[in-house]
């Protein structure tokens, strides 16, 4: 068994914008297993919250074996997350899912909301890997974050609704007025944003892989709340349903209809 | 020695806990964080004679100290199921205890008949499914129905049979004495509990559709009242089943008349509940000097 439920020791918590906080903790499973595109899940400690909450790994240090994950406060289970201090425990269960594949082809990344902290490991990869910086692209509404981290390991455009930093409009602008081109993209954020890219480099037949979210119940595979539907009949499920902790999330953009 | 040993229609259970239908899949995905052996049955996801896509997405919501869930049975179908997930199971020092859901009583006796043959301890049979139009519930919430589909599964089940009731009924009594006349082995309660959330900044329902069936410690209160109705009521052994997260929640229900119990929601919040609530069992049994499990159940007063 790959994935563990464990008490891991929080080494810090940050805050990053108004909402958005950056917890990194300690774990020889998911630090030394864990792979950029997979995620972890936390449980609350307080008892009406029954449910782990789901978030991408943000970073990994295999030598301080410490993980970090990036989260938004948006209900009382991430603001019970905001209370947590470096030398306490949390409950975690990881790592999860498949994470992306990394071939050493050349490589977009795109993110777009919260879904943007999990490329940092994996421009940090691909930097490692290959010895290349690719480029990547951040679309925000209003308020920027990581972008400084991001651009340690990658060229980074970001893209504003606000027109406040950057191009003045969506990731799909960027990409767009910038001719970017790749072999491979690597992508997360919202449902509209992962249909653009694909209707943009579907007919340019360039590899999409596409990290995907959903409301999660267990995490492990177990209970299909996180379905998403597919193209052909799924092996494992024998319907047109994949498991999106389970396959996923991350999906070759071909596989699932969005 | 203690003896935590239930027997359920003539099939002995090492301990009386085992996972609800639908919170352990087949038990694959959780067999590295506890151990399979150690339970007293595994009761696996309700399985069709063919595969089912189930519902559209979100298919859960959290709510206080519950959630709701319209994952609409999802399941690989009869045929996946014993050539994959049973061959997994039998691996174990377990029963098995395969939920069996159908739209007609054409397709539950198909997934029975299919059964008859294979090494399986007990069927589960949900006539209680919330979240799905046909079949299920159909069949759970009305006294002859259920006794139609009971006696008809009776006839050609080779294994002995539970009934798995709805509480979403009038009096849960009555379902429970139809089952019994239709011949049942068993019975298990409760299902989940109708109900819904609503996104107030979306002024959209929480579920794709609007409706789930609510678990977890929000409902054991109601589920404990009516495996007690239901155990004074009936001759059957009973397995109770509705926001059970540890031993005292487990024995609970054993006092109120169930001869074992099922573990549901509270597999996602632990993965190891089973296993703390089998072991709080034993230890409580040992603290208060009560040999045998059987001579509590029922006995409250």
């Amino acid at each position: 068994m790959e994935y563990k439920r464990e008490s891991v020791l929080i080494t810090s918590q940050v805050k990053i914008t108004s909402d958005i906080y950056r917890i990194s903790f300690q774990s020889v499973t998911m630090a030394q297993n864990g792979k950029p595109g997979q995620f972890v899940t936390v449980y609350c400690r307080d008892g009406s919250r029954l449910l782990p909450r789901p978030f991408g790994i943000s970073e990994i240090d295999k030598e301080k074996n410490e993980v970090s994950f990036v989260y938004k406060v948006v209900g009382g289970g991430t603001e019970e997350f905001t209370t947590y201090r470096p030398g306490e425990f949390m409950e975690v269960m990881g790592p999860l899912g498949n994470g992306f594949s990394l071939d050493g082809k050349k490589a977009l990344l795109v993110g777009g909301g919260t879904g943007i902290p999990i490329l940092l490991e994996l421009a940090k990869q691909i930097k490692q890997t290959t010895g290349r910086e690719a480029v990547t692209v951040v679309g925000f509404r209003d308020e920027t974050y990581l972008t400084a981290e991001l651009s340690k390991y990658s060229r980074v455009l970001v893209a504003t609704e606000d027109g406040s930093k950057g191009t003045k409009g969506n990731v799909l602008d960027v990409i767009n007025q910038s001719g970017l081109e790749a072999d491979v993209v690597y992508a997360c954020g919202p449902h509209p944003m992962l249909r653009a890219l694909k209707n943009h480099f579907g007919p340019l037949q360039v590899e999409l892989q596409i990290s995907m979210e959903e409301k999660m119940a267990c995490g492990i595979g177990a209970c299909l709340a996180c379905t998403c539907k597919s193209r052909e009949t799924d092996p494992y499920t024998k319907v047109h349903n994949k498991r999106i902790c389970k396959e996923g999330p991350v999906f070759d953009s071909n596989e699932v209809l969005l | 020695m203690i003896n935590t040993k239930v027997n359920i229609a003539g099939v002995e259970l090492k301990n009386p806990v085992m996972p609800a239908s639908g919170t352990f899949g087949s038990g694959k995905e959780f067999c590295g964080l506890i151990d399979l052996n150690r339970l007293g049955a595994v009761v696996t996801k309700g399985v069709s004679n063919i595969p089912w896509e189930g519902n559209p997405t979100p298919r859960i919501a959290e709510t206080y100290g519950g959630m709701l869930n319209a994952i609409g049975l999802q399941n690989p179908g009869i045929d996946t199921f014993i050539e994959r997930d049973l061959v997994f199971l039998k691996q174990f020092d377990t029963k098995i205890i395969v939920n069996v859901v159908g739209k007609s009583i054409s397709d539950y006796i198909e997934v029975v008949e299919r059964l008859g043959d294979e090494a399986v301890d007990l069927l589960e049979i949900n006539i209680s499914c919330p979240n799905v139009k046909e079949g299920g519930i159909a069949f759970g919430q009305n006294p002859a129905s259920a006794m139609e589909i009971t006696s008809e599964i009776k006839k050609k089940a080779k294994q002995p049979i539970i009934i798995k009731l709805s509480p979403n009924v009038t009096d849960i009594r009555e379902m429970a004495k139809a089952a019994e006349c239709g011949g049942a082995d068993a019975l298990s309660l409760i299902n989940t509990l109708i109900g819904t959330k609503i996104d107030i900044h979306t002024g959209r329902f929480a579920l794709a559709n609007r409706t789930g069936g609510l678990s977890g410690p929000a409902i054991k209160p109601v589920a404990l009242n009516m495996v007690y109705q239901t155990a004074n009521a009936v001759k059957l052994p009973i397995i109770g089943v509705g926001g059970i997260r540890n031993a005292e929640d487990a024995l609970e229900f054993i006092l109120a008349g169930a001869t074992a119990v099922e573990v549901g929601t509270s597999n996602f919040v632990n993965p190891a509940s089973m296993e703390k609530c089998i072991e709080g069992i034993e230890r409580f049994l040992e603290k208060k000097g009560i040999s045998d499990i059987n001579s509590l159940i029922g006995t409250v007063c």
